[in-house]
């Protein structure tokens, strides 16, 4: 099954989905040494977003979360690819210069089609798409 | 998004950082809904302090290799690049510092290394800029009448390498229009103001009635403040800034009275310059100086490079009195602050950030009030 969205950062990304239902900042919510979501109130608390097709609503925070993906993709514990229902400048810039595929926007709500452990890929570039096995 | 050909083209470049610029400003101008790109006169770029953006943006700067198109400002740094080790810095964070100002001036950005940049050559009515510094941008768009959002360090470097920046935000006039209307109290402290003001509109443009002529310095301090306390890129001045008749008065009314918000920590440190001081302010300062006499606490002044360059002996007469007068840097981006308690200023801005980024105590005075504390 193919779902359109729009492309942000280009690339091409696969892996296992981590769906958080909750907004994640990238400063405070996200252990860059670990890969692990560190915000208690989450509900992927404790859960490695490290070579995950991370997919969650919308960010939070502030703009020095943009060097966090940076930070992460150097220790090697930054996620393959990342869906949003509606991306923002600070985590958009992130994955940019970080090299980590983005789409947003999807035509249908990921949040609740994509389930955590499935395999889900990633196509952006002049169009953007996200495939899973369905 | 529209793109010309030409601009297609550098979304495909060879050159990945150009390749890269590109497909940050495309981006950004989806997130914000711009039609397309419009071409800018200058770009300022923050996020110099190696305290703010650490190893993994130091060395996504070196590993950057392009040119940038348009005259192009960074912003202070963590120290004084001459007078680091008087300022407490060690010699690791200084290397680091040279590193990032060092990777910015290969790719063709100035060392200006201020706030300020409207005094080494200002911006015209009308012009379009991207600038990060939030204290620049409220000053370029509501004293100067040019027009920048408020960029990041990075999309202000996407747009000097491009020299463009996406249409959208306060490039369009409309969306200049003021929110709401504020009266402030004759005696109020324009900075202190400022920052009260903006504690209440947040982001939203206010028209403000002064209800006296203030000096460009005053709006100066007063949209710094607002900008750091409410997130504002621009505002209007009756009768005094170049557009605030080009819009309708909102109904929404505010008062803002003068105010006594004075935390009560004994100084250990007295930092004036945020933003970096123009010429009349550290002629201001030397009167004082010589009105009132040697300081007896630590008093750190701080301006623009090139301004210290072009009069040296303003600052020869401010130390002769015992205060440093400092470049490249401030209280609120260089981690010598942190070393006081408790530090005075006449600075909305530092007021709001010096807690928060420094973890010092702060206390607010004129710049009148400041020297006299000083000498006590």
């Amino acid at each position: 099954m193919r779902i359109r969205a729009r492309p942000i950062s280009v690339g091409i990304a696969e892996g296992a989905a981590l769906v958080s239902k909750c907004p994640v900042s990238f400063l405070g919510d996200v252990n860059p040494e670990t890969g692990e979501i560190a915000d208690r109130n989450s509900d992927v608390f404790g859960e490695k977003i490290t070579g995950k097709i991370f997919v969650f609503p919308e960010s939070r925070g502030s703009t020095v979360g943009t060097y966090v993906l940076l930070q992460m993709r150097k220790k090697g514990t930054a996620p393959a690819g990342i869906i949003m229902l509606e991306s923002e400048a600070i985590v958009a810039v992130g994955a940019i210069i970080s090299g980590i595929p983005l789409v947003d926007r999807p035509e249908i709500d990921v949040l609740e089609t994509i389930e955590s452990g499935e395999a889900v890929k990633i196509f952006s570039g002049r169009e953007g798409w996200i495939e899973i096995d369905r | 998004m529209e793109l010309s050909p030409e601009e297609e083209r550098l979304l495909e470049s060879d050159n990945e950082t150009v390749r890269k610029c590109m497909e940050i400003l495309v981006a950004l101008g989806k997130i914000y809904g711009a039609q397309r790109l419009i071409k800018i006169k200058s770009a300022q770029i923050s996020g110099i302090s190696y305290k703010n953006i650490g190893d993994a943006g130091l060395e996504w700067l070196e590993s950057l290799d392009a040119r940038v198109v348009v005259r192009s400002f960074m912003n202070p740094a963590g120290m004084d690049v001459e007078r680091w080790s008087e300022m407490g810095i060690d010699r690791d964070f200084y290397e680091k510092q040279m590193r990032i100002i060092r990777a910015l001036e290969r790719l063709g950005v100035e060392v200006s290394l201020t706030c300020t940049p409207y005094y080494l050559d200002s911006p015209s009515f009308g012009d379009h800029l991207a600038w990060a510094e939030s204290s620049a941008v409220v000053y370029a768009n509501s004293v100067i009448g040019a027009r920048t959002n408020r960029e990041s360090g990075i999309s202000a470097l996407a747009s000097a390498v491009i020299g463009k920046t996406p249409f959208y935000g306060l490039h369009i006039k409309e969306n200049r229009a003021p929110k709401v209307l504020v009266l402030i109290d004759r005696d109020a402290d324009p900075a202190m103001a400022g920052y009260e003001l903006g504690k209440i509109t947040g982001s939203e443009i206010p028209i403000v009635d002064f209800g006296r002529g203030v000096s460009k310095e005053e709006l100066k301090l007063f949209g710094a403040a607002l900008a750091a306390s409410g997130g504002a890129g621009m505002f209007h001045a009756s009768g005094i800034t170049p557009e605030w008749r080009d819009f309708e008065i909102p109904d929404e009314r505010i008062r803002i009275e003068s105010s006594d918000l004075k935390s009560d920590c004994h100084p250990d440190l007295i930092a004036i310059g945020c933003p970096h001081l123009s010429l009349n302010e550290l002629r201001e300062i030397s009167r004082l100086l010589k009105k009132y006499g040697k300081v007896k606490k630590e008093v750190w002044i701080f301006t623009s490079r090139k301004i210290l360059k072009e009069n040296p002996e303003i600052a020869e007469e401010i130390e002769k009195f015992g205060a440093k007068v400092f470049a490249d840097t401030c209280m609120v981006v260089s981690p010598a602050t942190e070393r006081f308690e408790c530090v005075m200023v006449n600075s909305g801005k530092a007021f709001e950030y010096l807690p928060k980024l420094r973890g010092v105590n702060v206390v607010f005075g004129s710049i009148r009030e400041c020297i006299r504390r000083a000498v006590e």
